[in-house]
């Protein structure tokens, strides 16, 4: 677990929320009940919370409590809320710090969850997604490798981020496309095959193989830090 | 991606602009070229400076399109170009890579799509496909020459005597492909392989794989790389079909395959030669209509110069697994690798608008799984060996002898008029009908040499 990790229920998070963290390059983890995020925690605890209560709000409400009633509460926590339940909040004011009406724009949460880090006196999202001589900076877009920029496409950025920032963790194809694409794209798992060439061939043949293909699976960048 | 979506979301849209404002702010891009093509397959570009970028994306940019082959009708010549962003790259070899590219899509001034715009021709063909469930993929072999200069007066002067495989140090010509292979893979263009050709000075780089419209785009980048990169050098680089008589001219064997949610399309374990059903029909549309589509993929009257026998190029309508005188071969591929089976189409050449041969491609083939043709039988003689009434007993239709026969089938043909769109179809057949005028009416060298002493 890194040290920057984000608590998301239920599991699986709605897609939209995992797109845009992950376009945000936060850490997130999804759990499913209260056990599973004790279960999950890391060392240094959760850099907050964000609950979808639409589907189920009473078990979505107790996580929220449980998370609040600590010691030390877990904060931020951002409550995602169905315009027809709205008057659940009126008497948990104390059990989230902000909310966000469903289905949301994805500027809006970027915006939310920069502002209610900043309150909270954390840095905002990181900044740099680095592995070996690669590095990639969040907020510029900019990719280099031994300090040579790379120039990418957008999707080719962000299949690079998003490999990068689960190093030695493999994802199949169809897992690719959902994180990275995130919509329905013709010729399917085949274009993932296709941008991993193109961005081994912008990496130049000494680095092209720091995205691994793993036989019969998918593809990794680099090792494990485990 | 905006190339193989059917409703790009108009945020992801949004982000891949600003990711492009932010690279060309960050990396000092100074000038974008905006690249489209014309109809007969030439690259064209409008430059304009960082600072008009916001607008290009949001509004297109604006210009007269009465100047472009095949755009507009005279009393319709303003079109807008409007850059699509998942396209953009740096030029590296010009002024130190602070010069940016973005193919457009062109648009005609009520906001429709621009039915002169062959990018957009070949997305509603891919739109097509995408409809009954398929994404297209292909992968060419490009061919071409270096020659000395590209002066027309006198016959291309060989740069080098090499021949297949050759591998010699003194190879300038390998130098310079070398150098080309690196700048292309880091304009994001991977190649599969590269070798000398049979002929001298001849050389082929195949591309690997990708969906239809960035090959399309990678094909016309492709081009360019070359051709820029041997002028850098004092050289010249070409395309044209047959430009020396006696030796194999340039084709551009397309390797194609459709690919569905299950997988490779093509495929299917245990058949023969691994070809699914899908496979079959799409072969045998593209038999069936090959000498239609002929106008489309080899557009020039020096194309069905390369289209003789003796040379490796294919003549007639036919298909084998490992026959280089047929129409379309079945590359053998690794048992375990089933996202390889493919089939070559080899009769195109590296002069055609690789927007609409695609298309027709495309077509030809879809056409054949709609119907459900049934695929003839495979040819099992070398017809390099046979005379040619001996092949026509065989059962098999001749391609086209002439850019005139080929404009000849292709007016008949209602899948090429569908396929390429009532707009391009009639200016396309306009446009070549003269082409082919002027050549009719020309008195050639062979002419003289043959008729002047005895006549």
């Amino acid at each position: 677990m890194t040290a920057e990790t984000f608590l998301l229920y239920p599991d699986p998070a709605p897609a939209d929320l995992v797109r845009s963290l992950d376009f945000g390059a936060y850490n997130w983890t999804a759990v499913g009940s209260i056990g599973d995020a004790r279960e999950a925690e890391g060392d240094r605890g959760w850099t907050g919370a964000i609950i979808n209560t639409a589907d189920n709000p009473d078990d979505a409400w107790a996580l929220c409590r449980e998370l609040r009633r600590r010691d030390v509460p877990v904060e931020p926590l951002l409550v995602l809320i169905s315009g027809s339940q709205l008057d659940d909040l009126e008497t948990r004011n104390d059990l989230f710090d902000d909310f966000m009406i469903t289905p949301f724009h994805p500027r809006e949460l970027e915006a939310r969850l920069g502002h209610l880090l900043w309150k909270a006196g954390r840095g905002v999202r990181p900044e740099m997604v680095e592995h070996g001589s690669l590095a990639l900076n969040v907020e510029t877009y900019q990719a280099t490798i031994d300090g040579r920029p790379l120039d990418l496409t957008f999707m080719e950025y962000e299949l690079l981020k998003f490999l990068a920032s689960h190093p030695g963790k493999v994802f199949n194809r169809e897992t690719l496309l959902n994180r990275v694409w995130g919509y329905d794209y013709y010729g399917g798992a085949r274009t993932v095959d296709v941008h991993v060439r193109r961005l081994r061939a912008k990496l130049g043949e000494e680095h092209a193989s720091l995205i691994q293909t793993v036989r019969s699976v998918g593809y990794k960048l680099g090792q494990s830090r485990w | 991606m905006s190339s193989c979506v059917l409703a790009a979301n108009p945020y992801e849209v949004e982000r891949e602009n600003e990711y492009v404002l932010r690279a060309v702010e960050e990396r000092n891009v100074k000038l974008i070229r905006l690249w489209f093509t014309d109809v007969l397959g030439q690259l064209k570009s409008v430059a304009i400076s960082p600072a008009e970028l916001e607008t290009a994306f949001d509004e297109g940019v604006h210009f007269d399109g009465s100047a472009i082959d095949g755009f507009s009708r005279i009393q319709e010549s303003d079109v807008l170009a409007q850059p699509d962003a998942n396209t953009f790259e740096t030029i590296p070899w010009a002024d130190g890579g602070t010069t940016g590219r973005m193919f457009c899509n062109i648009y005609a001034p009520d906001g429709n799509a621009f039915e002169g715009d062959p990018r957009h021709v070949l997305k509603r063909n891919i739109a097509k496909a995408a409809e009954a469930g398929f994404g297209f993929f292909a992968a060419p072999e490009m061919e071409f020459f270096y020659f000395a200069d590209g002066e027309p007066g006198h016959p291309p002067q060989l740069l080098d005597r090499g021949s297949y495989f050759d591998l010699t140090t003194s190879d300038v010509a390998s130098d310079l492909r070398r150098q080309t292979i690196s700048v292309l893979e880091a304009m994001g263009i991977p190649i599969e392989y590269s070798f000398h050709e049979d002929s001298p000075s001849q050389h082929e780089i195949d591309l690997r794989y990708t969906d239809a419209l960035t090959m399309a785009d990678q094909i016309m980048t492709f081009r360019l790389v070359v051709r820029e990169l041997a002028l850098e050098r004092g050289t010249f680089a070409s395309f044209m079909p047959k430009p020396l008589a006696g030796m194999q001219g340039s084709g551009m064997h397309m390797h194609l395959s459709l690919f569905n949610e299950d997988g490779n399309a093509f495929h299917e374990d245990g058949a023969e030669y691994s070809l699914s059903p899908v496979a079959r029909q799409f072969m045998a549309g593209l038999l069936v209509h090959a000498r239609e589509i002929s106008a489309v993929t080899n557009q020039l009257v020096n194309s069905y110069k390369r289209l003789v026998r003796g040379f490796e190029a294919p003549v007639w309508v036919s298909w084998a697994q490992n026959n280089r005188s047929a129409l379309i071969r079945v590359p053998v591929t690794k048992a375990d690798k089933p996202s390889s089976t493919r089939i070559e189409f080899r009769s195109p050449d590296p002069s055609c608008n690789p927007y609409l041969a695609l298309s027709v491609m495309l077509a030809a083939g879809l056409k054949g799984i709609k119907e459900g043709y049934d695929l003839p039988d495979e040819l099992t003689h070398n017809l390099f060996d046979l005379e040619e009434d001996e092949i026509r007993k065989l059962g098999l239709e001749p391609l086209p002898a002439s850019l005139s026969e080929a404009l000849d089938v292709m007016e008949q043909s209602e899948l090429v008029r569908e396929a390429l769109g009532e707009h391009i179809f009639e200016w396309f057949l306009r446009n070549k009908r003269s082409e082919w005028r002027d050549y009719k009416t020309h008195v050639s060298q062979w002419e003289l040499d043959r008729y002047l002493p005895s006549w």
